[in-house]
């Protein structure tokens, strides 16, 4: 089954071409990583997917993005409610300035859950699915932001899973973080695909290879190619892409 | 050659140093004087007959010092002012900062600049000649000179604080807090209230203190559209301030009237003060945060 289908997806900057005639299938529970040298577009071509590039000013884009079958630009979406079921992990962990606790509370408060009783529920099982619960049980009433690096950012992962989301994009989510932060995220990635489809962009080809199902290539706004992880690391069609992996470029 | 270069350098530095001195001089000097001339006619009168006497009679054959008028009548004041502007100072910043377009933003600013440029006689004159009028027809009272012209001119006059102090520290909200909360599916203006708003909290704070300091040091504009009659406050009444009982009084005072006049000056004194102390924990409460 396919959580997105984009097709014939352009993007515009003003005046500037970043994502050209995009054709993407995205498999759920899965995970697909998007690689490609800085300013290729993986960035943009994932703010797309849950329309954080509404945020930005004189951003056009064309062509269809299908969630679930319905296109998510249309104007009958609620964006508010789309971006509850695709949740977004950021490149820099972005805790609010508030406790551990009303970090993961935030969204489910958000979308109207008051109880008490509920809500220590939903933080509990979401700081758990995160890998963090043991981490931050006795101090949940602590301010997020005496966190380490790598546990602010599993704490938006956190933040992240309490809205419930069908489809998590992470933005780069270990580039901040140091190797054995960056691995702990990679295994909750691996385990979190058995609920959720996870799209991952990554500069790190390492860290696609080990973890991802699905690799996809981007380079200059384009997809040059996009397949199975195994095969586009030992077999890749286009010669942009044997390049890029074996490391001529980017 | 190394000498020489030694004393240049030396010789800008202590100019540096007396340039800087200049400030922390003046203040220290003021201090000590306001004190100085203000504690003789309060140990005359009586700290507790001038604090919380409820008549001021200072020309007449009998003088009474009491400045609890004046005293109620800042603290109504500047409360009136604070309790009309905030809301409306707050809500024009947090649309500056998040709503408003460029354009809309930009013409705003330059207003509200405008609006803080103003000289207050200005403020007083307009307040004189369009408010006071305006709230005696309103009202059906034969003066309309009084407290509540005066709240309304100072609700003006502290906006250009509020707005400004509040907009720079809505607009350091880093936007990741922001973008943070849309992307859990938050409406924009869930994530101005409960993500932006208690972020610039601190700043928000500071600004309201500020236009505090503002309305209770405040005298010219006051002056003009209060009545300047020292009774106790009511909002139709014709009322002095802290301030304008200094000013009004000063040119042709002698004596123990005089004396008692630098004791107003030290009381109001003493208010700023603690405002600029709360003041600085905000702002290092900011720092800390």
């Amino acid at each position: 089954m396919n959580v997105f289908s984009i097709e014939n997806m352009n993007l515009w900057y003003g005046e500037s071409h970043a994502l050209k005639d995009i054709n993407l299938d995205i498999e759920e529970k899965s995970i697909t990583a998007l690689i490609g040298p800085s300013g290729c577009g993986k960035s943009t071509f994932i703010k797309s997917l849950n329309r954080m590039n509404d945020l930005i000013p004189n951003v056009k884009i064309e062509g269809n993005i299908k969630y679930k079958g319905h296109d998510i630009y249309s104007p009958d979406v609620d964006v508010n409610e789309l971006r509850r079921e695709i949740g977004m992990v950021f490149q820099k962990p972005n805790p609010f300035p508030m406790s551990i606790y009303d970090n993961v509370a935030y969204g489910p408060r958000t979308h109207g859950i008051r109880s008490k009783a509920m809500l220590d529920e939903i933080v509990e099982k979401s700081l758990q699915n995160a890998a963090i619960w043991d981490e931050v049980k006795d101090r949940l009433k602590k301010s997020a932001l005496g966190l380490s690096g790598g546990q602010q950012q599993r704490l938006c992962i956190a933040r992240a899973l309490a809205v419930e989301p069908r489809v998590l994009l992470m933005d780069e989510p270990t580039s901040a973080l140091d190797p054995i932060s960056t691995a702990k995220v990679e295994e909750l990635a691996v385990e979190l695909k058995n609920n959720y489809s996870i799209i991952m962009v990554t500069h790190n080809m390492q860290q696609a290879a080990r973890i991802s199902d699905y690799t996809a290539f981007f380079f200059l706004g384009e997809l040059i190619e996009m397949s199975n992880t195994d095969l586009l690391f030992s077999k890749p069609s286009d010669k942009r892409t044997e390049d890029y992996i074996t490391g001529r470029f980017g | 050659m190394k000498n020489k270069k030694n004393l240049f350098e030396n010789s800008i530095h202590a100019i540096f140093l007396i340039l800087g001195l200049i400030t922390v001089a003046s203040v220290i000097l003021i201090s000590l004087y306001l004190i100085f001339a203000g504690l003789p006619a309060i140990s005359k009168i009586g700290l507790k007959e001038f604090l919380f006497g409820s008549e001021w009679a200072s020309t007449r054959e009998d003088p009474k010092f009491g400045i609890l008028p004046f005293i109620l009548t800042s603290v109504y004041g500047t409360s009136g002012a604070i309790v009309i502007g905030v809301p409306i100072g707050f809500f024009t910043a947090v649309y500056l900062a998040k709503e408003a377009r460029p354009a809309v933003k930009r013409v705003t600013i330059s207003a509200v600049n405008l609006l803080a440029g103003i000289p207050s006689v200005v403020y007083g004159l307009v307040g004189m000649l369009v408010l006071v009028p305006a709230i005696r027809k309103a009202f059906g009272i034969p003066d309309g000179a009084g407290l509540l012209a005066a709240i309304l001119v100072l609700t003006v006059m502290i906006l250009p604080s509020i707005i400004k102090v509040s907009l720079t520290s809505l607009e350091a909200v880093p936007k990741e807090y922001e973008d943070g909360s849309l992307a859990l599916g938050a409406s924009p203006t869930e994530t101005y209230f409960r993500i932006s708003v208690p972020a610039a909290k601190s700043g928000i704070t500071a600004s309201i203190v500020l236009g505090v300091g503002r309305g209770i040091g405040e005298a010219m504009a006051v002056m003009m559209v209060s009545g300047n009659a020292p009774n106790m406050p009511a909002l139709f009444r014709s009322v002095r301030f802290l301030t304008t009982a200094v000013a009004s009084e000063m040119s042709y005072s002698s004596g123990l009237q005089r004396q008692a006049l630098f004791s107003i000056a030290l009381v109001l004194f003493l208010f700023i003060m603690m405002i600029n102390a709360i003041l600085n924990y905000f702002m290092k409460k900011d720092k800390v945060d």
